[in-house]
Formats: structure tokens, C-alpha cells, sequence
């Protein structure tokens, strides 16, 4: 499928083959530490209508090093959405100015409905606890260049496998490739929505769920951590019997092999300890800096080829 | 089609539609689901609970003088997987089918994921739902992708 106009709303949307392309485009940048003018006269609309930093910011930062404008909208409070305007018009209102829009709504499937009635293309920057694919490229690019691949790799992804949509959406990536086995740990709340288990069984992953993180990560190349988001339970007791459930540090990490990786998503509230940020085991600030290689990658792919 | 003989007298329908083998107690359910396309006219008898060999127990729904569409007769299948339809046409039948559910419903289940764009009243988004399995019914979102089971489907058409 061709690169051009393509909307970018669920990981599963694109091949291995068509990651590979993603991936090689975000290397040309990445070593070059690219800025031109690819973008030169082209608007980007930033539909941001739940909170983001690092998701916003970055393409914010993509747009600019490859010379193209951004058109912000932040947050419901600041827009017409506040006055009742629906989230549909006003992705209507924007696909007349934009050349692309990148929005995150917390309904899900938002994206895809605003794919559906947008001639523009649009970018899925997260919707509700369903996906968040532009993540998910980051996580197995993340992998890629510090591991040199997924294919043959123990790989745990930790944390809220329920509510989580940077977690669903990477383990779905996941699935592209051959992981040796995938350990999905969590508290038996949270545990991994059968939709998405669905697909690791169709696709045949090898998959273990488990509550103990202090067996499972001595047999990890890479452990994937997430928070537990507060925002995502319907019954805010549910959050309060499982927050703090897990905390990844140097006493847990003592027993992990020496080049594991340990990664996240961002932001982390106290599931990593500070100490382990210095170590060579973490791997979470480079995966955010590489969002942006990335993100850059996938708008030169989408709007220029 | 046989005649129900359990003491209750439902005369035969001349010309209609004869919906039999639905889950005992679900026939209400069939109803109300079919109102939704069914405009109300000629005569209609529901027997609930009557003997049935494959079933222990089953509803059957008789519509004197009309013949619903196959796109109605598949909304069946959403709450009674294993109806047959019975065409009658001058006391005969002359044609039987099982019920086999749309490979999409649009418009007419609702998501079971409060949080889904569907179920915001302001957007006004259609639901679209597809066909996953048939046996347990399961649909997925076309926007969410969560599933709606069987129970949440009769859950939506008994609230109603």
C-alpha cells in the first residue's frame, strides 16, 4: 500500500515490510539529525483533546524540523468543543485548513471515525484505551536499534494491559514479528483485553500471564513497563487496589540478564525507580527521542513520499 | 411446519410469516427488535414457552400477512441464533430457512463499550458492528473493535 495520504490509525494497519520502510526513512534522520523544508508550505493540525506532552510535542517538533506549520488545538476548555461544538465538526472544520490532522480524543475509535469524514489524512494519537499506534512504531523502532530486532526475543510488558493503550497497541505490534514468547504481567484486574488476545493466539505468539514480575524478568531481553493509568477506571476503588502494584528497580533488576532493556511509554509516575535511570538497563529516554525520528519519518512518508 | 399441540389453540396463519425455535421467554425480545423495521398491522400471535424437541422449551412468533424482508429476518439472529423462518402462503409453507446473522449490523446494536465514539450522543455516530463468530454471537466494533456479546445484545433489546 502506497505511503501517500495514508491514514495511521491502528498498528495492524501495516505490514512488517512497510514498518522496515518507516524504520529506514527514521535512520536517514536519526544520523543525520535532520531539518529541511520538506514540508514547506504544509499545515499540520494538532487535535489534541486529552492531555499529551511527549505525543504532541514531538510531532509538534517533526512538523518543524521538516519546515512545515502546525495548526494547535489543545485541550477541550481552550476551543468551540467547550461550547458544544461536536468533536465531528470540528474535524471537518480542520480537514478544510490541514494537510493533515493528528488528533487524540478520549472516545474510542475516535480516530477512526475522523478518518472516515476527513479527506486529509489522519494520525491516531491515541484514543481512549484503544490505540496509540505512532507509539507503537516508537517501541519496536526503540527495539530495533538497541537490539538489532524483535524476531527471537523474551519480551514482558508490565503493567495496566487493560486500560492501557500505548500496551495494547505495542503488544499488537509485536505480532508483526516472532518474539520467542511474550510475558504479559499484570494484577489479575488488569489483565490483557480479549480482543487483543485474540490476535496474539490467531497469530500464534507464544504468550505467558502472569502476576510476578520477580520470576518472569530473569528471562527478559526486554521489559516494557507502563503506569497505571488513574484516568482509564470506571471505578476509581479498582485504581486504588492496584496502583503501586509494581515498582521496577535496581534490587529487582539484580536479577534480570545484563542487557536487558527496560522501556516505557512515558509518562511514569513511580512504576521505575529514579536509580534505575542511570543504569544501562534503561532505554525509556531514548525511546522518547527517537519519537520524534520517528514521527518525522512517518509525515515525510504520508505527505511527500 | 408442525402443528403446536400443548392445549393452547394458535390457529394456523393462511399467509405470513412463522418465526419458530426461539429461545423460551425471548420472543418478546424478537418483538421489539423487529418493530425497529416492522411497521405494525394485521395480527400477530406470540406463544411463549411451548414444547420443542431441539430446545426443551421455545417461543414461536406468527405475523399474519406479512413477509419482513431478509435484512429484518437476519436481525433475527441477533437474539435467537437458531430461528427458522416460515413463509406461509395459502395455509403452506413454501419456504423454510434458518436465520443467519448480517456480517454487519448497522444502526441497530449498540456498542457495549460506553467510552466508544458511537455511544456519544453529541457525534451522533451510527454504531457498525461485524460478525466475529456465530456460535457464541459475538460482534466487533468497526470504531472500538470491542466485542458485543449475545448477552449484551439481548441485555439492549430487553431494556427497551
Amino acid at each position: 500500500m502506497s505511503w501517500i495520504s495514508r491514514d495511521v490509525i491502528n498498528i495492524l494497519d501495516f505490514t512488517r515490510d512497510e514498518l522496515e520502510t518507516l524504520f529506514r526513512e527514521a535512520d536517514k534522520l536519526f544520523e543525520e539529525d535532520y531539518r529541511g523544508d520538506d514540508l514547506s508550505g504544509r499545515i499540520a493540525a494538532l487535535i489534541f483533546l486529552e492531555p499529551s506532552t511527549r505525543t504532541m510535542y514531538s510531532f509538534y517538533t517533526a512538523v518543524n524540523r521538516l519546515g512545515g506549520s502546525t495548526l494547535p488545538m489543545s485541550m477541550a476548555e481552550a476551543s468551540s468543543i467547550a461550547k458544544g461544538e461536536s468533536f465531528g465538526d470540528t474535524i471537518r472544520m480542520f480537514d478544510s485548513y490541514a494537510d493533515i490532522l493528528i488528533v487524540r480524543d478520549r472516545r474510542e475509535g475516535a480516530a477512526t471515525y475522523a478518518a472516515e469524514i476527513s479527506e486529509s489524512p489522519v494520525i491516531n494519537g491515541g484514543d481512549g484505551a484503544h490505540n496509540h499506534p505512532t507509539q507503537a512504531m516508537i517501541d519496536l523502532y526503540t527495539i530495533r536499534r538497541l537490539k538489532g530486532g524483535v524476531d527471537g526475543l523474551e519480551i514482558g510488558v508490565l503493567g495496566d494491559l487493560k486500560y492501557g493503550r500505548a500496551a495494547a497497541s505495542f503488544i499488537l505490534g509485536l505480532t508483526l514479528y516472532k518474539p520467542s514468547r511474550v510475558y504479559l504481567i499484570s494484577p489479575e484486574t488488569l489483565r490483557l483485553k480479549p480482543e487483543v488476545r485474540d490476535v496474539i493466539e490467531d497469530r500464534g505468539i507464544e504468550y505467558v500471564e502472569t502476576s510476578d514480575l520477580k520470576a518472569a524478568v530473569k528471562n527478559l531481553d526486554v521489559l516494557y513497563v507502563t503506569r497505571i493509568q488513574k484516568e482509564r477506571f470506571p471505578d476509581p476503588l479498582e485504581y486504588q487496589k492496584v496502583r503501586g502494584s509494581y515498582r521496577v528497580d535496581m534490587s529487582l533488576l539484580s536479577e534480570a540478564r545484563e542487557d536487558l532493556i527496560v522501556m516505557h511509554p512515558l509518562p511514569r509516575v513511580d512504576e521505575i525507580s529514579r536509580e534505575v535511570d542511570e543504569s544501562r538497563y534503561a532505554a525509556y529516554f531514548t525511546q522518547a527521542k527517537l519519537g520524534v525520528y520517528i514521527r518525522m519519518a512517518l509525515l515525510k512518508l504520508i505527505l511527500v513520499g | 411446519m408442525k402443528t403446536v399441540d400443548d392445549g393452547i389453540l394458535v390457529r394456523k396463519i393462511g399467509d405470513g410469516t412463522v418465526i419458530d425455535h426461539i429461545p423460551a421467554g425471548k420472543a418478546f425480545t424478537v418483538i421489539r427488535l423487529l418493530g425497529v423495521s416492522l411497521p405494525p398491522r394485521g395480527r400477530l400471535a406470540i406463544i411463549v414457552n411451548t414444547d420443542s424437541g431441539k430446545l426443551g422449551k421455545k417461543d414461536i412468533v406468527k405475523i399474519e400477512g406479512q413477509y419482513p424482508d431478509e435484512d429484518v429476518i437476519k436481525l433475527i439472529a441477533l437474539v435467537a441464533p437458531h430461528a427458522t423462518i416460515n413463509y406461509i402462503e395459502g395455509y403452506k409453507v413454501v419456504r423454510k430457512f434458518r436465520v443467519e446473522p448480517p456480517e454487519e449490523v448497522v444502526g441497530v446494536v449498540k456498542c457495549s463499550n460506553p467510552r466508544c465514539i458511537t455511544n456519544s450522543d453529541r457525534e451522533g455516530v451510527s454504531p457498525r458492528l461485524q460478525l466475529v463468530s456465530q456460535n457464541p454471537l459475538r460482534l466487533r466494533c468497526v470504531y472500538c473493535e470491542r466485542y458485543t456479546e449475545y448477552e449484551d445484545i439481548l441485555n439492549q433489546f430487553m431494556e427497551k
